[in-house]
């Protein structure tokens, strides 16, 4: 037999390696479907459990603002409100998000268009150790400066929601820098030149050209700082001051899903309603993660130059 | 590859009184860093005319022609220096506004580079810039401009949509719209046509045949064909120098110079 036939007709050595490199890769990737599948479904089937079985509306749980899963009211329902803690939550994540944003693109702006050199030297590095430094610390410094300062000018305890956002305002500050300064390395260099032969000084080039093409990777940065802020256990819980009240202002204690849970979690018994309530708040944990992740995807998706 | 004297030069004369020159470079010298781009070009530009700049790669055409609008400044680590006069003022020294100076001397890249923007933006981009925001004035712009440019005919009934869904001989043509809606006196074009199809290329090299009644053009080119079609001087580079500045016709059809006569003639290098 003809050996060129021959050797084409078997299956050779490295289509057989082929097949099973794609079989190994196919493996992990099925792993990490499970694990996170694995995970939603069982955060679902404990999160739903108060609304099945313990009979919890899930309109009371999503508006009501009293917070204490081992006390009964006068009709005999447990009283798991978690507003005041949804409120918490989202406080912290947007007056972080607010007061981050301006001072992230603002130094993204200096590190590209102003002075690359430096922000690629000196302030790139400083960035990324900002991203690695661990939350606790965050919390601990919040907890020794941010608080005390708090309480010296606007009296009571000092904990409460405006300590919470100082603290991740520092914490998410590094990942939109981060992200804004990719987006502005990302707009191609002739947009600029474009604007400058045109008659356009630097500062509206930056502003009308540069900017406006770098806006869909800056929101994009803006709410993975979001979902880092919306997650943030520790630090946050360090310094809001942990009072599951529905926050009248920004200095009184106060409490987010996550410190909640940080907090409770350790202290009931697994199967009772006030572990169930738990597993609701981080339900809704997850499902706002899950929100924060397709905002980003669907900013992408809307942002690509058309 | 042959080495061409750099002394060897052959710069025609204009007679001054019969011939206006829109904009003139005197000695002109580009460095980056310790290392001379361009060595000492002079070179006056008539008023009106189309004037192309050819030369091989690296021989500093394009070089030149950004140092004309100053375009060099945003480089790190470049230096002009030399005159380059413009309505009797030098332009490259300090004391000339470079933003206001680039209104009257415009410039048109290698790559169509419109903004994302509408067609409308983009053209309107440089007159907001200088203030002027009269909608029924920036919309005679856009017309006027884009009808230069022989581009109004196709977008006119979607002039919102966006520069970048234009084709690439359309793109360049807004981009050229772009530049003269400021009703420029000098339009500078750094290979306008090279990244586009034959077709486009002829398109355009159509529109800079028709702008040059109202604008002067200096256009750097890397074909041949195109500078003997469309330009009435043109000036050879080589090697950071211009050797031979001439009339089109008498650089394609009797060069002075021995390095110009290789280069049209395809024994270059």
């Amino acid at each position: 037999m003809d050996p060129i036939r021959e050797a084409m007709l078997k299956r050779s050595r490295s289509a057989k390696l082929e097949r099973r490199g794609r079989l190994i890769s196919l493996f992990c990737i099925g792993l990490i479907v499970v694990i996170v599948a694995g995970i939603f479904y069982f955060v679902a089937s404990k999160g739903l459990a108060t609304f099945f079985s313990d009979g919890v509306n899930l309109w009371d749980f999503l508006t009501h603002s009293v917070w204490s899963p081992g006390v009964k009211d006068a009709h005999g329902s447990p009283q798991v409100g978690a507003l005041p803690m949804i409120v918490g939550s989202f406080g912290v994540t947007f007056l972080s998000a607010i007061i981050a944003t301006p001072f992230a693109v603002g130094a993204a702006v200096f590190m590209t268009e102003i002075s690359p050199k430096v922000g690629r030297k000196i302030l790139q590095p400083v960035i990324e150790l900002l991203v690695g430094i661990p939350s606790v610390v965050y919390g601990f410094i919040g907890l020794s400066v941010v608080v005390p300062f708090i309480r010296s000018i606007f009296g009571g305890t000092g904990f409460g929601i405006l300590a919470g956002t100082f603290v991740l305002f520092v914490m998410i500050l590094p990942t939109v820098t981060s992200m804004a300064v990719d987006a502005l390395r990302a707009v191609p260099s002739h947009y600029r030149s474009a604007s400058l032969a045109l008659g356009a000084t630097r500062w509206q080039t930056t502003w009308r050209v540069v900017l406006r093409a770098a806006t869909p990777g800056i929101l994009t940065g803006i709410v993975f700082g979001m979902a880092r802020a919306f997650g943030e256990a520790l630090a946050v819980q360090m310094v809001i001051g942990n009072a599951a009240l529905l926050p009248n202002n920004l200095v009184s204690p106060a409490s987010t899903l996550t410190s909640v849970l940080t907090s409770g979690i350790g202290n009931t018994v697994m199967g009772s309603l006030e572990n169930n309530a738990l597993w609701s708040l981080a339900l809704l944990l997850l499902l706002m993660s899950l929100f924060f992740n397709i905002m980003i995807r669907w900013i992408g998706k809307k942002g690509e130059l058309k | 590859m042959d080495n061409y004297s750099l002394d060897d030069i052959f710069i025609r004369d204009f007679d001054r009184k019969t011939q206006e020159i829109a904009v003139e470079t005197e000695d002109l010298r580009v460095f980056y860093g310790d290392n001379e781009a361009i060595h000492g070009v002079s070179l006056p530009f008539e008023r009106y005319k189309i004037t192309s700049l050819i030369g091989a790669s690296g021989s500093g055409k394009s070089t030149f022609l950004r140092s004309i609008n100053r375009m060099n400044d945003n480089i790190d680590g470049t230096r002009v220096t030399g005159k380059i006069m413009y309505r009797d003022v030098d332009i490259n020294s300090d004391n000339v506004d470079i933003y206001e100076m680039r209104k009257h001397i415009g410039m048109v890249f290698q790559r169509p580079n419109p903004f994302a923007k509408s067609i409308y933006d983009n053209i309107t981009f440089a007159p907001k810039r200088f203030g002027e925001h009269d909608k029924q004035k920036l919309d005679e712009m856009v017309e006027t401009s884009l009808k230069q440019a022989a581009l109004w005919d196709q977008v006119k009934d979607d002039l919102h949509q966006s520069g970048l869904s234009l084709s690439g001989g359309q793109a360049q043509r807004l981009c050229i719209a772009r530049a003269i809606a400021m009703q420029p006196d000098i339009l500078l074009l750094d290979e306008p046509a090279s990244a586009l199809d034959p077709i486009s290329t002829s398109t355009v090299e159509e529109t800079l045949m028709t702008l040059k009644d109202q604008y002067t053009i200096i256009i750097v080119t890397h074909n041949m064909q195109q500078a003997a079609r469309i330009s009435d001087y043109t000036a050879f580079f080589y090697s950071g120098k211009a050797l031979e500045y001439d009339e089109t016709r008498k650089i394609f059809t009797r060069p002075k110079i021995k390095a110009t006569e290789d280069y049209v003639s395809g024994h270059f290098g």
